[in-house]
C-alpha cells in the first residue's frame, strides 16, 4: 500500500481507517454521499476485508451484525435515510453491544443536495444511546474510524461516525498507514447478552445507561475534544466541516471542537463556558449541543443566528457572528449576479426511463414515483410522477390510492430495479394479497444508476466484479402472486404503449416490465446518432416533450416556432425522439460516401 | 493564540456533468500538494452527471480551513461552459478576480420549454465582450472549437488548465509532469499540445485583447406575440373519432367528448403548431394565425 501523504476524498479515507483498522466485513447499500466508501473498501485485497452490497441498509447492519457476533471487526456504511431503514437493528445492536467492534458511517446531507430529507442523525446517536463521533476532514476522518473501533471494543458498543456531503466529498491531504490485523475473537456464547428476549434486554438496558456515563468521563480528558484557545470574550463550541467554517472567519476565537457528539463531554463543556464571557454553538441542522448545554444550565446561543435548515459555509458562518455582534458588518463589494439559465439534473440522453414517462403520461395515470434517476420525471417537461415518498414506497403507496376509492385514474406505481430489491417485494406481496387493482411499471435499467452504477443481485455482479447468482424478475413477480407480468423494450415506445394499456385493463395486479440497460453503466452506451431533417421539422416540439438533453433548438424557426436540432456528441441513437416525430423528420447521421 | 495566516489562494472550476472539471482540479491540487501546500479541494457529486452543473473548489496555501471559498473571493474563475461561469461571477473577487471561460453554450432541455410563439430560449443573453468589460481580468475563448481542430473536443478542460496555468506561479515543467499523471497514457502528447495552446492564446489575447465573436443566436429576430392568438377551427360533421388528433398533439390539448368529436380543453395551451390539421384524415381541423414577415 502507498503510505505517501496524498490528497484523499474523506469517503477515501473513511475507507483507508477501516482497512488500516482490520476491518474483515464490510456491508453497505449505494447512496449518496456515502457510496465511495465501500467502492474504495473493495479496492483492498478480498484476503483482508470481505466487501459486499447489501439489498439494503438493514440487510447490510444485520451482515455487520452477524461479523461482529462471529468475533472480527466489522463495518457499515449508509445515509442519513438508509439508518431509518437499517434502525431497527440498530436499536437492538445498542443492547448487545460488540463482540468484534463495529462502526457505523452514516452520512447526512445538510442542504439535501441528493436526499428526500436532512434529517440529523445525531438524533439516533441519543435515541439509540450509541456514541458518535464527528470528524471535521479527511485526516480525521481516517483516525476516527481507527478510535472508533478502540472505543467500540472497550466499551461494548457500537460506534456511530457521521460524515457530512461536504466531508465525504472533499479532498484534503491524508496520511496514510499501515494495517493492524486484528486476531479473529471466534463466536461468543453469552444468550443473555446475545439474544433480544424481554428478559435479557432488561438486563442490558442498565448497562447502556452505565455506558453513557463511563463514554461521558472518557470524552472529558479525550483529546478529539480540542480546545483551541483564544480570545476570552466569546467562545464558539462547533463539530465536524463548521469547525473549519469557524476557524476561517474567527481565527483568533476560543473554539471548543467536539470529536463526538454523544455523549457531551460535560465537564469540558462547563470548563469551556467559564473561560469565556459569551459562548456559541455552530451546529449543522438540529439545536442539538445547544439544547443539551442548556438543559445542564448553561447560557448559550446558537441557532437564533446560525439556521436550522440546510448547509453551512464561511458566508452562513459569517453573517451569524455579524448578527451576533461578533463581526463588525463587512461591507459588501457589489459583485456580478447572473441568472444565466436554469440547469438541474436531468435524465440522459437515451435514457430508458423517458419512455416509460411519456407512456405513463399517454394513458393519462396516477403515479406513485419512488427514488432513484427516474424520480427526475417527476419535473418538466415529463411531469409524470404524482407522489414520491421513500425507499420502495411506491406500490404500497398505489394500493393505498386504490383502496381509497377515490381516484378515476389508472393507478401506476414505478420502481427501479435496485428499489425494488431494496423494498419493493414485500409490498408487491401486499398488493397482490390484497386484492389491488394497479398497474407496476417495474423499470428495470440493470444498475443502481442514481448512485452513479453500482452492481446489485439484479445485475449478477458482486461488488468486487465477480459473477454470482443473477435475479429474474419475472419470477420473482409471479412468485409473489401476480397472475399478469411482461417484459417489453423501452425503446419502442408503441410496444410499451400497447403493453402499460393492456395492463390497466388486467384487474388486479399487473407488472410491466421495461427492459433497458442503463446509458451510462456499467458501460457507456453510444449509437449512431440522429440529425433532425430541417426543411422538413414544424418545430412542434413533440420530441421536446422527452427532456432528452440532446435535444435543442436551432436558430432556425417555422411559423414563429424554433426547430430542434440535435447535439450529435450526445446523441446515443435511442430514437424515441424519431418515434414520436409527427412529420418523421428525425433520421440516422447521413454518411458522406468516400 | 492561533496566528492569522496568510490568505489562501482560491481556484474555482466550474462547468456541466461530463466537461472534465474534476480532471482540472485534480492536477491543480497535486501540483499543490507537491509543491509542500496545504491543499483543499471540494465539490459535490451524486445529481452532477445527470447533466446537472458542477462545480469544484481548490484552496491551497499555509493553511486551509474551510473547503469552500466563500462568494467574492475566488482568485481565478475557470468555466468550461458559458452560463456556469456567468452563474459563478459572484463568487469573483471583483477587485482582483480573473474570469477564465470558454464561450461554447450547452444548452439544457430547461431553457427551451416556453411554448408561446416567438418565444426564445432562456440561455443567458450575456455576451463575453459585455462580461469581460465588467471583471478585473477577463478571457473568453472557443477553447471547445480549438480543441476541435486539434482532433479532440475532449481536451478542451486542457486548453482552459494551460491558461490557468499562466495565472498561477508554478513551473510550466511542473504543471506538464503533474498533467501527464492525470491523463490517458495515450492521451499525453495531445494533453500537452492542448495545454500549451491555452498558453498560446492568452499571450496572444494580452496582446491584442481578442474576444470571441458573439453566438449566432443572439441575432435571432424576436417575434413577441400574445398569448392564445391562434384559432382553432373544427368541423364536427366531418370529424369521425379517429383520435389521431388527440394522440399527436404534443401538447395534449385535445380531447375526445363522449359522443366521438374533437375538443379543444384551452386554447391558451395550443401552439398552433398544426400537427392536428396535417394528420387529420378528414381535414376537419383549420389553424389559423397571424403571418409574421421578418
Amino acid at each position: 500500500m502507498n503510505i505517501k501523504i496524498r490528497p484523499m476524498m474523506g469517503n477515501e479515507a473513511i475507507a483507508q481507517g477501516a482497512w488500516e483498522a482490520g476491518v474483515q466485513v464490510a456491508s453497505a447499500y449505494p447512496g449518496t454521499p456515502s457510496t465511495e466508501i465501500l467502492e474504495n473498501v473493495a479496492n483492498y485485497p478480498e484476503s483482508d476485508i470481505k466487501a459486499q452490497w447489501a439489498t439494503n441498509e438493514k440487510v447490510a447492519f444485520d451482515v455487520a451484525s452477524g461479523a461482529s457476533f462471529a468475533g472480527v471487526r466489522s463495518f457499515v456504511v449508509m445515509k442519513h435515510v438508509g439508518l431509518n431503514v437499517a434502525s431497527d437493528t440498530l436499536m437492538s445492536q445498542t443492547y448487545i453491544g460488540i463482540n468484534g467492534g463495529m462502526v457505523i458511517v452514516v452520512c447526512d446531507d445538510p442542504g439535501i443536495h441528493s436526499s428526500q430529507n436532512e434529517q440529523d442523525t445525531r438524533m439516533y446517536s441519543r435515541l439509540a444511546m450509541v456514541p458518535t463521533l464527528e470528524p471535521s476532514d479527511a485526516q480525521e476522518a481516517l483516525d476516527f474510524v481507527k478510535l472508533g473501533y478502540e472505543l467500540s471494543e472497550e466499551f461494548d458498543t457500537p460506534v456511530i461516525l457521521r460524515s457530512t456531503t461536504r466531508l465525504s466529498h472533499t479532498r484534503s491531504l491524508v496520511q496514510p498507514g499501515k494495517r493492524t490485523e486484528a486476531k479473529p475473537l471466534g463466536f461468543l456464547e453469552d444468550p443473555k447478552k446475545n439474544v433480544m428476549i424481554p428478559g435479557h434486554s432488561r438486563l442490558r438496558h442498565p448497562k447502556l445507561l452505565e455506558r453513557e456515563t463511563k463514554l461521558k468521563a472518557y470524552f472529558d480528558s479525550s483529546e478529539i475534544i480540542r480546545w483551541d484557545k483564544g480570545s476570552t470574550d466569546y467562545g464558539v463550541i462547533t463539530l465536524g466541516p463548521p469547525y473549519t467554517y469557524v476557524k476561517e472567519v474567527l481565527p483568533e476565537a476560543s473554539v471548543l471542537k467536539l470529536g463526538a457528539s454523544y455523549p457531551l463531554p460535560e465537564k469540558r463543556i462547563r470548563e469551556f463556558c467559564e473561560s469565556v464571557k459569551q459562548v456559541f454553538v455552530v451546529e449543522e441542522l438540529e439545536p442539538i449541543v445547544e439544547n443539551e448545554m442548556r438543559a445542564m444550565g448553561l447560557a448559550v446561543d446558537g441557532k437564533k443566528y446560525f439556521s436550522r435548515l440546510g448547509e453551512f459555509s464561511p458566508e452562513t458562518v459569517r453573517s451569524g457572528f455579524e448578527d451576533a455582534g461578533i463581526l463588525k458588518n463587512k461591507k459588501k463589494k457589489v459583485s456580478l449576479k447572473i441568472n444565466p439559465v436554469v440547469r438541474p439534473p436531468v435524465l440522459c440522453a437515451g435514457c430508458s426511463h423517458m419512455s416509460s414517462f411519456m407512456v405513463a403520461n399517454a394513458v393519462d395515470a396516477r403515479v406513485a414515483g419512488d427514488i432513484g434517476c427516474y424520480t427526475l420525471a417527476a419535473v418538466e417537461p415529463l411531469s409524470a410522477i404524482d407522489t414520491t415518498v421513500a425507499m420502495g414506497s411506491s406500490i404500497a403507496n398505489a394500493v393505498g390510492m386504490d383502496k381509497a376509492g377515490t381516484e378515476t385514474k389508472p393507478i401506476i406505481a414505478t420502481i427501479g430495479d435496485s428499489t425494488f430489491l431494496h423494498s419493493g417485494i414485500p409490498p408487491l406481496i401486499d398488493a397482490v394479497y390484497n386484492n389491488a387493482d394497479i398497474t407496476v411499471l417495474l423499470l428495470d435499467n440493470k444498475i443502481t444508476a442514481m448512485t452513479g452504477g453500482q452492481h446489485h443481485p439484479g445485475t449478477g455482479i458482486t461488488l468486487r466484479g465477480e459473477k454470482t447468482h443473477k435475479v429474474d424478475y419475472e419470477s420473482i413477480v409471479r412468485a409473489t402472486g401476480v397472475k399478469w407480468v411482461k417484459t417489453v423494450d423501452s425503446y419502442d415506445l408503441g410496444a410499451l404503449l400497447r403493453t402499460v394499456r393492456e395492463a390497466i385493463a388486467f384487474k388486479g395486479v399487473a407488472v410491466v416490465i421495461s427492459d433497458r440497460p442503463c446509458v451510462l453503466d456499467p458501460v457507456r452506451l453510444r449509437g449512431e446518432p440522429l440529425e433532425v431533417i430541417a426543411e422538413s421539422c414544424t418545430g412542434c416540439q413533440a420530441c421536446m416533450n422527452l427532456g432528452c438533453p440532446a435535444l435543442s433548438w436551432s436558430a432556425e424557426m417555422f411559423e414563429g416556432h424554433h426547430k430542434i436540432k440535435i447535439t450529435a456528441s450526445s446523441c446515443i441513437g435511442c430514437s424515441l425522439c424519431a418515434q414520436v416525430c409527427p412529420t418523421d423528420c428525425i433520421k440516422p447521421v447521413m454518411k458522406m460516401e468516400s | 493564540m492561533t496566528k492569522i495566516q496568510e490568505r489562501p489562494t482560491n481556484v474555482l472550476v466550474v462547468g456541466v456533468g461530463g466537461q472534465g472539471v474534476i480532471l482540472v482540479s485534480k492536477v491543480l491540487a497535486q501540483l499543490c500538494l507537491s509543491k509542500g501546500l496545504q491543499v483543499k479541494q471540494s465539490e459535490i457529486h451524486g445529481m452532477a452527471k445527470r447533466g446537472g452543473t458542477v462545480f469544484s473548489h481548490i484552496r491551497f496555501g499555509p493553511q486551509v480551513w474551510s473547503p469552500t471559498i466563500p462568494a467574492g473571493e475566488v482568485d481565478v474563475l475557470v468555466a468550461l461552459e458559458w452560463a456556469e461561469g456567468l452563474r459563478w461571477l459572484e463568487y469573483l473577487n471583483p477587485d482582483c478576480g480573473t474570469f477564465i471561460s470558454d464561450t461554447q453554450h450547452i444548452v439544457p432541455p430547461f431553457a427551451c420549454r416556453n411554448r408561446q410563439r416567438g418565444s426564445e430560449d432562456t440561455y443567458a443573453r450575456e455576451t463575453p465582450a459585455e462580461i469581460i468589460k465588467k471583471v478585473p481580468n477577463g478571457f473568453a475563448l472557443d477553447a471547445a472549437g480549438m480543441a476541435q481542430e486539434l482532433g479532440n473536443e475532449r481536451t478542451s478542460n486542457t486548453i482552459l488548465l494551460g491558461i490557468l496555468s499562466t495565472t498561477l506561479d508554478f513551473e510550466i515543467k511542473d504543471w506538464e509532469e503533474t498533467l501527464d499523471l492525470f491523463v490517458p497514457p495515450k492521451t499525453v502528447e495531445l494533453n500537452r499540445q492542448a495545454f500549451h495552446i491555452g498558453r498560446q492564446w492568452i499571450e496572444n489575447a494580452i496582446r491584442t485583447s481578442e474576444v470571441a465573436p458573439v453566438s449566432e443566436l443572439y441575432e435571432q429576430k424576436f417575434f413577441p406575440e400574445e398569448k392564445g392568438l391562434v384559432e382553432w377551427e373544427f368541423i364536427p360533421e366531418w370529424c369521425k373519432g379517429c383520435d389521431i388528433c388527440v394522440k399527436m398533439c404534443p401538447e395534449r390539448c385535445l380531447k375526445l367528448t363522449p359522443d366521438q368529436k374533437v375538443e379543444i380543453l384551452d386554447i391558451n395551451d395550443c401552439t398552433g403548431c398544426r400537427i392536428c390539421e396535417w394528420l387529420c384524415p378528414d381535414f376537419a381541423i383549420n389553424i389559423r394565425k397571424p403571418v409574421f414577415i421578418s
